[in-house]
Formats: C-alpha cells, structure tokens, sequence
C-alpha cells in the first residue's frame, strides 16, 4: 500500500512529513488524533493522517468523509491522498453518479493512472438498469402473490439496490414502504436502521428523530448494539439542529458495545469528541461531574481520544489554559469533520465563556492580570470578553478599569424589589388610565352606532 | 311663531331668569327665537349693557352667539374680546351646561379672534375658566381643551397647559376631540422635557379606537416613535388593543422615521448621523427637527448608560472609544451633564482622568420615600374601585348580556346558564 504509490504523486508539498505520520501508523484502528495533536503543536498545521481516519468508516460515509475533507483542508497533500481514497472506495461500490461528481472534482491531478473511467461508469449503469428491472418485475410478482414477507423483501431489496446507486431519495421512500408489511419488532428495528442511515446522508434529521423514537417504542428489548446506534443517531440529531445539551446526553448514552458496528454513520471516536464537547459547552459542573467524568461507561469510549478526557478534567479542575490549549489543537481536525464543522466556532466560545464565568465564582476581586495570564490572553481582550458577559448579565460583576480588577457584585435584593414594585405601580396606572379612556371612547362608539341603527 | 323683536326677547330674559324652572321655560323660548336673533345680530350690540351676565346667563349667551357668528360683527367691533372675556368671567356654569353648544361656539369665535390678531396668550386664562366652568367634572373632556391647549402651544406658555393637562381624563363626548387634546398635550410635554408623559399622550392617540385612519393619528406616530427612542431607546410594538387600522397603516405612512428608528438599534453614531441628513426635509417640514436632534444626544446618553451597568471605573479616553465622543474632553462634558441631570450617579476625577459610578444612593428609607409608596397604593386602589365598577356596571348592561347570550355555546339542559333567558 505505501510502496509505489508514493512514486506517482509528483507535485505533494508536505507530503513528506505525512508520510512520516503514516509509516508509524501501521494499524489503521490507532486513533489519529495523539501524533496530529503534537504535530500540531510543533507545525501548526492540519495534519490529519487521512488514510487512518478513513480506515474508521465504511459505506458512503467515508466517501462523503474524504470528498469533505479533500474541499476544505488547505494542504495539497492531504487533498491528493483524500481523493485518492475516495476514489478507490467509489470504484468499490456500484454509485456512478458519485464516481462522476468526485471525478469532476478531482480533475486530472491525480495523474493518469486516475483518470476518468467513462467504460467502467457505463458498465455499472448497464449493470443497474438490468438489475432494476429484476427487482421491480420480481416486486410485481410478490405483490400479486400478496406475501407479506416477499413484499417487505422485495422493497427492501429495491431500497438497497437504490442506496447502492447513490439515488437516495428512492431509496428513502422504498424503505418507509417496507413498514406497512413489517410483521416482528425485528423488521421494525431493521427497517428504522435503514432510514435512518438514508435520512443522515441526506442531512434530514428530523426523519432521524421519528425513527429513533420509532424504533425505541417497540415492545421488544433492543440488544445493545442497536441501542447504541439509535443513541448515537439521536445524539446526531441533536447535533444538527443545535440542541447540544440533548445531543450530549444522547452521546454520553451510547455504551462502548458500539465499537465497530456503526461505522458505515460514525465511529467511536466521534462519539467521544461529539459528546465531550457537547457535555463541556452545556453542562453545568454537577452534571458534567455525574454524567461525563464519572461515567463508566463513557469513559471507555473516551480512553479512544485521550485528549478530549484530559481537556474534560482540566476543564473541571480549573486548568484553563492546558484545556484551551487541547481545544485549540483539536479544532484543525474538528473543521474537517462533517457534521461538526459547523458547530465547533459555538461550542468553543460556549466552553471559553464557561471557563471565564467558571474562573470568577468563587472570588469577590479578581486581578485582571493573573486572570488573563490563566487564559493567556492580555488584558485588554479579556476585559472586552468580561464586558460582553455582564452586558449579557452571564457574570454579576464590575469592572474597575482604573486598577484592572473585577470585582463581584451582588445585586441588592431589598432595593431592587422596592424599584420593581414602584416601577409596576407606576405602569398599572398608565394602563388602566387609558384602558379607561379607551373603554369610554368604544362605548360613546357603541352608543352613536346603536342610536343610528334603526 | 310670529318673529319677537329684540327688545321683546330681552325683556324676556330679564323677567325669567330666576329660579330654575323659569329659566327652563326661557329656554325654550330663546330656542324658538334663534333666528330672530341671528337675523338682527348687528343690532344686538347695543342691548348687552341692560343685561347682567352673571344673572341673565343663558339669554346673554343666545344674544352673544348670535352676535358672534356674524362675521361683520366681528371684524368691527374692537371690544369683541373684551366683551367675550367679561362674559366668561361671570357667567353662571348651570346655566351655560344648559346650552353647552353655543358656549362652545363662542369661545371658538372668541379663539379665532384672539389667533387672528396673533396675540393667543391673551386668550389663555379665558379659556381657562371657560373649561372650568363647562366641565361637569374635571374627568371630563370638552371641545375647548384641545382649543386651549393649542393657546398655549403658540403662545409658547407650557406650564399654563399642565394645569389642565394634569387632570385625569376618562369621559369623552366626542373621539376626535380627544386624539386633539391628546396630540396637543404631547407636544406640550414634549415642549417642558416631560417625555414619559409626552408619550403616554401619544400613546393614546395611536391606540384610540379608530376605523379609519386619521392625520392626527399620522402626525402622532411620528412625534412617538421619536419619543420612544428618547425614552427607551426602541420604539415597541404596537399592544394589541391597537386598532387594526391603526397597526396596518401607521408605518407606511411614516417611513422616514421607521428607518430613523432602526438605524439607531444598530447603535453606530455616523450612520444615525447620516440617516439624518438624506430625511433632512422631511424632518423638518413636519417641524420635528428639534425632536430629532435631542434623539441623536440621547445616543451618547444610552452608551454612557450601559457602562454605568459594566463597569466600577472607567477611563474618560474609554468612555470616548465606547461611547464614540471624539474626544476624553467631550466624554467628561457629557457625563457631566447626565450627572447633573440625575441620569447617573458618578463621580469625576479630574486628576487620573477617571470617572467613578456609583450605585443609585436611594435606600428607600426615608420618610418622604414611604409617603411617595403610601399614596401612590391610595391612588391605585382608587383606580381599581373605579375598574372594578365599570365592571359591574358593563356587566349588568342589557345590550351586553343580549351579545353574550347570542354566542354562548349551547349547554345541556342542566348546566348552568350565566345568561338569563329574558336576554336572549
């Protein structure tokens, strides 16, 4: 696989160093992360070791992965290897459509050897064609026999013949047609499986989330493994429509029977990334304590991605500046993943915000300077962020600028209660003034249009 | 009714002018010789004098009225003024609520002489007791309170209108004289710097119940939008006992400072500058200039403000960048200002260049404090009472009970029926 490979790549800046990320990583399951994290920080740079984050997935996840990765990471290099893969994983697979799109994106950089393949796109489609006649004539055939099992069958087949050819729509509506002969809870499960893996390709979460609690509601008791998937697609759900306190508890569900079994949506990797950081930017301390920190079973996902357990700790024991030290090397490799790229600028100021509101707590006066040295920031910046909290009423302090300290400020209850009350006081008289006034008008109103009627 | 000459009318009026039921029966007559009067109202002058207004007040007010709807008489009588001032003075309120109408009349004559010869303040106390003596209550709205108040308005004496502006108004005749006093009203506590005030009158205007729009209501809004920045810094939506009229047309009708209005949300001092200028005309031909430029002020105001709320100390050089002042000096005279005014509470160190804020020094101890509390609570449950007994009495109405019963939805036999059935 590294042999002569490399010999055809002529124009790959960095391409050396990561290789040298790539020699090390003979196991394609060793998570990426530790040696990019230090790399990271020595460099700079985003260098992700594509090939073992791609080993993490199969299906069209990985492809959808790769494409993603290849338009957005800056590095040619790891542009190059991402199409690379991407496109040996299409040619595996029967999507022509795919295969055309990638090939339109990838051009001819890749050198000759990954040209275009107009004979074998033509091929696949003859191929399908054939078999969807097949298929449908044979679904026709069951339909007339009225079995319930063939139809499911065969509708089931029609949808994954669909799905395989990257037509995903159909495949969706075949796949909601199964449940009408769906007999078991076990068709059930598998057939919310399936749309649940088509809704997610097709970035539509809302079908994920009536799927999920489908499939939840059958009387049957899941066996783990399923149970984690339906968490782990919630917990997606969630994710993408900005519900991060609920897509952490859904993460943070997920049991570490997950493993491998999921891989064509997410890997347990994700799951850890996905639910600490969720956990981090919505969780106060009790509940990040109970349900991240001392959770068991979570914390086997997390030993997957040791910095995001360390990033959590410190966070909880008031390192401020190692943990934004991780966030700040992770957040390379988050902008490349593709349900989390959107998401990580919010998460990172939500976290940033709940260290700053974190740190002032337990102090009546805080020195600005050792307070900018913990979040090593200067003084300046600090106090802006400070400002936009207590305008934001985050933080009950205030700032003297004079001397650069904040101090703690507690409202007085008495005083603000009698403001409050002679405030009310003053508005019920208004309204009912002119609600006064406005009643007399309607009914002078009422009475002239009384008098005029007849 | 064969046509009563002047003297024979007067003599009437002298005669019957004693108790009430005398004055009843002179009433009537003075009705049927309306256009007696009218027709001979150049004659009329010479037979003042054989009156007393105090005593004769009814029938001096039908010869005053007909005496001044004729314009000739009015043009050329010098003591027109005088005469109608006289009047009013000693004229008895009993019998003028009998024909409230002409009294009105006249002192709307008496208003237009007094604007035409371009000295209104001479027409302000006048007024005045004219209102008094009209008003069955001082609840009560009459035509004349917009009149006086836009006396007071040219003559440009604010504080003689707030002794009638004051006044607690929940009885109105007419509508339109209300979207008047109100207009009026606003725009003389506008004028006395009463801005929580100015906009509760034109809060009024706009919600007044209103089936078709008015330019009352047009001028209004504009003043309110205004207003409502000065005071709160955004302009609220309209409440929803606002006609629909009102909600759907207000805003096309006064774009200009709909955009003036969102261009202050966004806070940048330049831009609100700008949005000034390209509404320049408008702005002032509507004569709401002065209005607009103590809106831009109240910008710097509400920056200052909002640090108040961040910070215990702060540099004049920040309070510049913050507040965008172009220079420490100009901060320093603003914040000056507000101090001075009681906007906030600070204290400036010439020496570092600092300001200081301070908490609000009220302790809502002191005996003055719990005098302000009590009688406020007094003057709340008046109002509730008052609430709470229109209530009752819209309750017991029979036109409301028939409505109700019309759209209750129908029961069982043996359900309670909160309509009785003689209203049905």
């Amino acid at each position: 696989m590294e042999g002569d490979d490399e010999a055809t790549f002529a124009a790959a800046t960095g391409y050396e160093a990561m290789y040298a990320n790539g020699d090390a990583g003979d196991d394609p399951r060793l998570p990426p992360t530790p040696r990019s994290g230090k790399a990271a920080v020595g460099s700079g740079g985003d260098l992700m070791d594509v090939e073992a984050y791609a080993a993490l997935y199969t299906g069209r996840t990985k492809v959808a992965r790769l494409l993603f990765i290849a338009e957005r990471c800056g590095n040619e290099g790891m542009q190059l290897e991402a199409f690379r893969l991407a496109h040996d994983e299409i040619k595996k697979g029967e999507d022509s459509h795919l295969y055309r799109e990638a090939m339109a994106k990838i051009g001819d950089r890749l050198g000759p050897r990954y040209a275009i393949d107009q004979v074998w796109a033509d091929a696949v489609d003859r191929r399908a064609e054939v078999r969807k006649e097949k298929l449908e004539n044979e679904l026709n055939i069951y339909k007339t026999n009225l079995i319930k099992e063939s139809i499911r069958m065969g509708y089931n087949d029609l949808a994954d013949f669909f799905y395989a050819h990257g037509q995903l729509g159909d495949a969706f509506k075949n796949y909601v047609r199964t449940r009408d002969y769906c007999t078991t809870s076990k068709h059930i499960i598998h057939m919310c499986l399936n749309v649940i893996l088509v809704s997610i390709e097709l970035s539509q979460f809302m079908h994920v989330s009536n799927y999920v609690s489908k499939a939840e509601q059958t009387p049957e008791q899941l066996d783990p493994v399923t149970h984690s998937k339906l968490r782990c697609a919630a917990g997606l759900a969630h994710l993408e429509t900005k519900k991060y306190k609920l897509a952490a508890r859904k993460f943070l569900e997920t049991g570490h029977e997950l493993g491998n079994n999921y891989t064509e949506v997410i890997a347990p990797q994700d799951v850890a990334i996905y639910g600490g950081l969720c956990a981090l930017a919505s969780f106060d301390r009790t509940e990040l304590k109970n349900k991240v920190i001392d959770n068991v079973t979570f914390r086997n996902i997390l030993e997957l991605v040791p910095e995001v357990r360390e990033l959590i700790n410190d966070f909880y024991a008031s390192r401020y500046a190692s943990c934004l030290e991780y966030l700040e090397n992770l957040k390379p490799n988050l902008l490349l993943d593709i349900h989390l790229h959107d998401h990580v600028e919010t998460l990172y100021t939500e976290i940033r915000h709940k260290a700053i509101i974190q740190y002032t707590i337990p102090f009546i006066s805080v020195d600005l300077h050792t307070m900018a040295g913990a979040f090593k920031t200067n003084v300046v910046g600090l106090e802006k962020e400070l400002e936009a909290l207590i305008t934001d009423n985050q933080i009950q302090a205030r700032i003297d600028s004079h001397n650069k300290i904040l101090y703690a400020r507690h409202a007085d209850q008495r005083n603000a209660t009698f403001q409050r009350v002679l405030q009310t006081g003053v508005e019920f008289e208004r309204d009912v003034r002119a609600m006064l006034v406005r009643a007399n008008l309607v009914k002078h109103e009422c009475i002239t249009r009384a008098a005029r009627k007849p | 009714m064969a046509m009563e000459s002047v003297e024979a009318v007067v003599a009437h009026i002298q005669g019957l002018s004693g108790s009430q039921e005398e004055v009843a029966h002179l009433h009537s007559l003075l009705k049927q010789s309306e256009d007696a009067l009218r027709s001979q109202a150049a004659r009329l002058g010479a037979f003042f004098h054989q009156l007393d207004p105090s005593v004769h007040t009814l029938g001096y007010l039908f010869l005053l009225e007909a005496y001044s709807s004729d314009p000739v008489c009015r043009e050329q009588d010098g003591d027109f003024l005088l005469s109608i001032v006289e009047f009013i003075n000693s004229c008895s309120a009993e019998q003028i609520r009998l024909a409230p109408e002409k009294f009105i009349s006249v002192c709307k004559s008496f208003k237009d002489k007094v604007m035409q010869l371009q000295v209104p303040i001479q027409g302000i106390v006048p007024l005045r007791t004219a209102i008094r003596k009209l008003q069955a209550s001082s609840e009560q709205l009459t035509t004349l309170h917009s009149d006086y108040l836009l006396l007071c308005l040219l003559a440009k004496c604010y504080k003689a209108g707030l002794s009638i502006l004051d006044d607690d108004i929940f009885e109105v005749d007419q509508p339109r004289d209300l979207f008047l006093y109100c207009y009026y009203g606003g725009m003389i506590n506008i004028g006395l710097k009463r801005y929580r005030k100015a906009w509760e009158c034109l809060h009024n205007v706009i919600t007044a119940p209103m089936t078709t729009l008015n330019a009352i209501a047009v001028e209004a809004y504009k003043k309110y939008i205004l207003v409502s920045i000065i005071l709160s810094g955004q302009v609220p939506l309209f409440p929803k006992y606002t006609s629909s009229t009102a909600q759907r047309n207000l805003k096309s009708h006064t774009q200009p400072y709909v955009d003036l209005a969102n261009c202050y949300a966004t806070g940048t001092f330049s831009e609100l500058e700008g949005c000034i200028q390209t509404n320049l005309e408008k702005f002032q031909s509507d004569s709401n200039l002065g209005l607009v430029k103590q809106v831009l002020s109240s910008l710097y105001k509400r920056n200052i403000q909002r640090l108040t709320q961040t910070y215990l100390t702060l540099s004049l050089q920040d309070i510049a960048n913050a507040a965008q002042l172009k220079t420490p000096r100009e901060a320093e005279m603003h914040v000056l200002q507000m101090i001075q005014d009681g906007e906030i509470f600070a204290t400036i160190n010439q020496k570092d260049g600092m300001v200081s804020f301070h908490e609000d020094p009220e302790q809502y101890i002191t005996c003055g404090m719990i005098e302000h509390i009590d009688s406020s609570i007094h003057r709340l449950m008046a109002l509730s009472k008052k609430l709470g007994s229109l209530d009752e009495h819209m309750s017991c109405d029979p036109a409301y009970l028939t409505r109700i019963g019309k759209e209750r939805p129908r029961f069982d036999f043996d359900e309670f029926d909160s309509v009785p059935h003689k209203f049905l």
